[in-house]
């Protein structure tokens, strides 16, 4: 339930709502909770940025879960 | 993890004694069994689940209430998780009502934009979840939209498991998304060692490394193993708009009796959309199948496999109890792994 991804806001819209970029998924997401501009990596939970994190560190986890995901699909 | 994990080793080197850790959290529980964690640790030291699934938390009364919006008529939309929640009387998804798995609570109020049926959003969740609620309440969403809440907070559950004592714990490890938004100081009142940690395997062995040096020093601290996003502040953004909107309030949790402010119930200013003001609706005390013992398993004094349920009556195609529901409780996630005993 409390999974939270990085992501890289792209783009600032209307009303709280980014367009940001998880690596190989561009969503929508919102971000009453934070204050980002266009760059930062957010902390993603159930379509919410929770917090900004440094993004290099972003980044990498982001590299570890394309591991994970690349890992479970070749067992699957 | 080919190989030799040098954390893990670490952790073999230094437990000289017998150490019992509890984690709060269904992220952490899952990632644990899905990277064989237990496996690499030393046979005397025993991670156990707390309470940190929101949705094996939820009591049975409070799946009744939801079961009884949908019977009004209203459009269910909550996380896939709680579809299959035994109620007293079959669950959301046996009930034939209105449905819908949503990705959050501001997909919910999209569907309310384009009907004019009542929508009722059931809000699960910690301080991780609740202030997307919140925040979504502040954008004053339409009439025909209201939430149940079911928010739960973890310190006051904290509390409770430490006066109990009865799982005689070495240390907590603590749910790294949840202080991502309350920060650390109110985890500082807790007189036993503390290390909030992240997801990936490695900052889950780092976590428990670090208690494990804790109990050897002989100290009581709080210690943060995941710096990339928990900051000793947290999210004082979330927490003030979670704070505008909610207030605590005592409420029972699955296995526990009524915890003290350690529940969120929306405060009077936005009580229209505050579904059990809008409907009339009480969440009512129910009696728990006799045999099931998912409340021990969520205080951490029971393993899924000590219950005689397990894998027989209760399967995830058939659950009993609600840990055997959601992709985050125990018993689903050691039925999935095939997990024996600890």
């Amino acid at each position: 339930m409390c999974i939270a991804i990085p992501a890289e806001i792209l783009e600032i819209r209307d009303d709280n709502i980014a367009l940001v970029d998880f690596g190989s998924l561009k969503q929508e997401i919102r971000v009453d909770l934070v204050d980002v501009s266009v760059g930062d990596f957010v902390l993603v939970h159930v379509g919410f940025a929770i917090q900004k994190v440094n993004r290099d560190e972003a980044l990498e986890t982001r590299e570890l879960f394309r591991q994970c995901y690349a890992a479970m699909e070749e067992t699957a | 993890m080919a190989g030799k994990n040098p954390i893990a080793e670490k952790i073999h080197e230094l437990t000289d004694r017998n150490l019992t850790f509890m984690h709060v959290c269904g992220t952490h529980e899952a990632a644990i069994a899905r990277h064989g964690i237990r496996s690499l640790l030393p046979e005397n030291l025993k991670i156990v689940m707390g309470p940190g699934c929101p949705v094996c938390i939820t009591p049975q009364g409070e799946i009744d209430a939801a079961l009884e919006l949908a019977e009004k008529g209203c459009i269910i939309a909550t996380y896939g998780d709680l579809l299959r929640v035994p109620g007293s009387n079959g669950s959301l998804e046996s009930s034939g009502a209105d449905v819908k798995v949503v990705q959050g609570v501001h997909k919910a109020v999209e569907i309310a934009k384009t009907t004019d049926k009542e929508v009722v959003f059931v809000s699960v969740g910690f301080e991780t979840t609740a202030p997307t609620v919140a925040a979504t309440l502040l954008t004053r969403p339409p009439e025909n939209f209201s939430i149940l809440s079911c928010h739960r907070l973890i310190p006051p559950a904290m509390d409770w498991l430490l006066a109990q004592g009865e799982a005689s714990l070495n240390g907590f490890l603590l749910p790294g998304h949840v202080l991502v938004v309350t920060g650390l100081s109110e985890y500082r009142r807790f007189p036993v060692p503390q290390v909030v940690a992240g997801f990936e395997p490695d900052d889950i062995l780092l976590g428990i490394l670090m208690l494990v040096e804790q109990v050897r020093e002989g100290a009581v601290r709080l210690d943060n193993a995941y710096p990339r996003a928990v900051f000793e502040e947290g999210n004082p953004k979330a927490l003030e708009i979670l704070h505008k909107v909610f207030e605590p309030c005592d409420v029972e949790w699955r296995g526990f009796p009524i915890i003290p402010k350690s529940g969120l119930k929306v405060r009077e200013e936005f009580s229209a959309w505050d579904a059990q003001k809008k409907f009339g609706i009480e969440f009512k005390p129910t009696k728990k199948h006799a045999a099931c013992i998912c409340d021990k398993v969520l205080r951490g004094i029971a393993s899924p496999t000590d219950c005689k349920l397990f894998g027989k009556v209760c399967t995830p195609r058939t659950p009993v109890g609600p840990c055997m529901v959601s992709h985050e409780g125990a018993c689903k996630i050691w039925h999935h792994y095939h997990v024996k005993n600890i």
